[in-house]
């Protein structure tokens, strides 16, 4: 494989990321699963890159899981977009970042149409008045969570406390990255790095000492893809993908997996244990899982916080692996507090 | 310097113009922007679909060629001025500068660019090369190796790369690539006679004499297996074989496979030399970004520019047969206005 093309084709698909300032529109499913990563996200921007974000109760779901599965139609799924906006002016904010990559697409697709069909905005920017009397003006710059902390990837190299390199063996760690489908496979354009070799994980992994693996699945999607999970007769279509995903990178003894996307974490991080349960299936060197974290909560346990604290125990998949790869001190008891004592696995213990 | 035509390329479609005026009695100049005659037909090796070598072609035009053409090698124009008085006047980069009654545009085409069709890899994985990498290995005779250095056991031909894709904004056939898979599917055949030989394709475009037989022959002689369906992407598995994934339109089924070595059909696309001319002219582009005809039927040699024509592969893709037809035509129509001074 030869990296200098690959470099060419990265500086080719670049994008403005705007410096401060930012509105951030949360995703409906991510707190639930995997609660601290927004938390950290936040965190990250206010504490260490010191800039300004707004985090606002008042917004809603973008639609998308409900519009990618036909439940809620186009004109609707636009004008929940306007009064999102809307709220991002009322806070005097111009840029928007978005922290699931369904919601990135569908902004995207949205403010396409808006620009390609304008006669869409105009029944929009009614809509909207006449359902809530707000007008709204689109943002200036629209991003992608992700792309933030590869912007400042750089920035935050000073201040990790640990790299993506195994402690004992000096080694870097076998990073398996995997861009959520929406990121740029349909705006090639706003995703850094384009659609087929994107650039926003591996542009952290590389700065951080990772190593990637380009494993021949990687753009094949994580399993999630709407229909094929939301229809429960169409699971096992879910279910193959994934795991399609996890054979092909299981030659390559790859660490961790690092996602952008909030189902994307989910499915990997979840279909591993059903594989595991199932088909006594193992994907990761020496017959253990591998472990499936975000870029915030991968940025946040480099910067030094508890694993515990940022929630990491809500993986199915259990990350004390990695921690010892990377040489992260924690506590086992910590892990399974619980309110009631601690509620233990029963399967893929640590 | 004064003349009556200068042909822009020493292809062969430049050359057989040349030397066809010249027999009818012009000064002829051809500026040629390579070191050598013969255009891209000179770096092949065996033509469709009768096998012949393509230096024999190349000799055969060159050989006619008489010794009072003036030919400028490894020279460009860096600026064309019309006069409109009926003769144009051209400066070279050797510090020339030619004083032209007409101008013949052969300038022919460029490969395309492999690497903006991204999801194919070339350039990226090791084992993904172009129909025109393969023909200058096989016109050296050298071994047909991977890049791990054994010989490959199972080669993919992705047919149309840059040819009918509007994702590439190139809508047109680029005529040639159909047949010259065939024909590199035969020639890897019979190097590598244990070798497998697919060709993903759209359709087949066998429109030539002997095309079709030369098909038949791939897969009743040969073994050849065809698939029509278009490669969605390809990628790199640790072993640097490459996996493509490709939907079999006849079978209704995507499909899943490993390949030792995938070779990319890339079409024509205009040379820098014809995108320059036609900008500094001032002539029409046409759909493909080649130099526009007056009419595409019954004044294919002429341009929006009285005094420029236009011959071979500059206005669209073409055959060798085509080319040297199309040459053939424009010579007449040259001739017909150089008369009229």
């Amino acid at each position: 494989m030869t990296k200098d093309n690959k470099q060419k084709i990265w500086a080719s698909y670049q994008k403005e990321i705007a410096d401060d300032n930012y509105y951030y529109a949360r995703s409906c499913i991510r707190q639930n699963f995997f609660p601290a990563a927004e938390e950290m996200f936040i965190k990250i921007l206010r504490k260490h890159l010191n800039k300004n974000i707004h985090d606002d109760a008042k917004h809603t779901t973008c639609t998308g899981i409900g519009y990618h599965s036909s439940i809620v139609p186009l004109e609707t799924t636009m004008t929940v977009v306007a009064r999102q906006f809307s709220l991002m002016n009322e806070v005097g904010c111009e840029n928007f970042i978005c922290s699931c990559v369904t919601s990135f697409g569908l902004y995207l697709e949205v403010l396409s149409t808006w620009k390609h069909f304008p006669e869409t905005l105009s029944k929009t920017k009614n809509y909207l008045k006449e359902a809530t009397g707000r007008t709204f003006t689109p943002p200036k710059n629209i991003v992608h969570a992700s792309d933030i902390i590869y912007k400042y990837r750089f920035d935050l190299l000073p201040q990790l406390k640990y790299k993506l390199i195994n402690n004992k063996t000096q080694e870097p760690l076998n990073v398996a990255e995997h861009v959520g489908c929406h990121y740029a496979k349909i705006f090639p354009e706003s995703g850094i790095g384009g659609a087929e070799y994107p650039h926003v994980l591996s542009g952290i992994i590389e700065a951080w000492g990772g190593k990637i693996i380009d494993y021949p699945e990687r753009r094949h999607c994580c399993g999630f893809g709407f229909r094929q999970y939301l229809i429960k007769a169409n699971r096992s279509y879910s279910y193959t993908h994934s795991t399609k995903k996890f054979e092909s990178m299981q030659p390559y003894n790859v660490d961790l997996i690092l996602t952008n996307c909030p189902g994307c974490n989910y499915f990997l991080d979840r279909w591993q244990y059903v594989a595991a349960v199932t088909e006594n299936k193992l994907f990761g060197k020496n017959n253990q899982a591998i472990p499936v974290l975000t870029f915030e909560e991968i940025t946040a346990l480099l910067l030094g916080y508890d694993p515990w604290k940022i929630g990491l125990q809500m993986h199915q998949i259990p990350v004390e692996p990695l921690l010892d790869k990377i040489g992260i001190n924690y506590s086992k008891k910590d892990k399974y507090l619980g309110t009631k004592g601690p509620e233990l696995p029963e399967i893929l213990k640590y | 310097m004064n003349t009556d035509i200068v042909v822009f390329g020493g292809g062969i479609a430049g050359i057989e113009a040349a030397t066809s005026l010249h027999r009818l009695g012009y000064n002829v100049i051809i500026i040629e922007k390579e070191t050598f005659l013969g255009g891209h037909v000179t770096l092949w090796n065996k033509l469709f679909p009768n096998n012949k070598d393509a230096n024999e072609i190349v000799q055969q035009v060159i050989s006619s060629l008489n010794n009072n053409i003036t030919i400028f090698l490894a020279t460009e124009s860096t600026k064309i001025i019309n006069n409109h008085n009926n003769t144009y006047t051209i400066h070279l980069n050797n510090n020339k500068i030619i004083h032209t009654k007409a101008i013949l545009i052969a300038t022919g085409y460029d490969v395309f660019n492999a690497k903006l069709k991204e999801e194919y890899g070339y350039g990226i994985y090791d084992n993904v090369i172009t129909s025109d990498e393969l023909e200058h290995i096989l016109k050296q005779n050298k071994r047909i190796l991977t890049k791990q250095g054994k010989e490959p056991t199972r080669i993919g031909f992705v047919h149309c790369v840059g040819s009918r894709d509007r994702k590439v904004n190139n809508i047109y056939c680029s005529k040639v690539c159909c047949v010259t898979a065939v024909k590199q599917a035969i020639e890897i055949r019979q190097k590598l006679p244990f070798s497998e030989a697919y060709c993903f394709y759209m359709d087949l475009r066998m429109y030539g004499l002997n095309f079709e037989e030369l098909y038949n022959d791939s897969q009743e002689k040969y073994g050849v297996t065809f698939i029509r369906g278009r490669l969605s992407e390809a990628s790199e598995n640790i072993e640097g074989k490459i996996i493509v994934k490709v939907e079999d339109t006849l079978l209704g089924r995507p499909l899943k496979m490993t390949m030792d070595l995938l070779v990319l059909m890339v079409g024509m696309v205009p040379s820098k030399g014809t995108s320059w001319l036609i900008k500094e002219l001032e002539l029409n582009f046409n759909s493909g970004n080649f130099v526009s005809s007056l009419d595409e039927h019954t004044k294919s040699n002429l341009t929006n520019k009285k005094g420029v024509f236009v011959a071979g592969t500059a206005s669209s893709p073409k055959t060798i047969d085509d080319t040297l037809a199309d040459s053939r035509s424009a010579v007449l129509f040259i001739h017909e206005y150089l008369k009229s001074f």
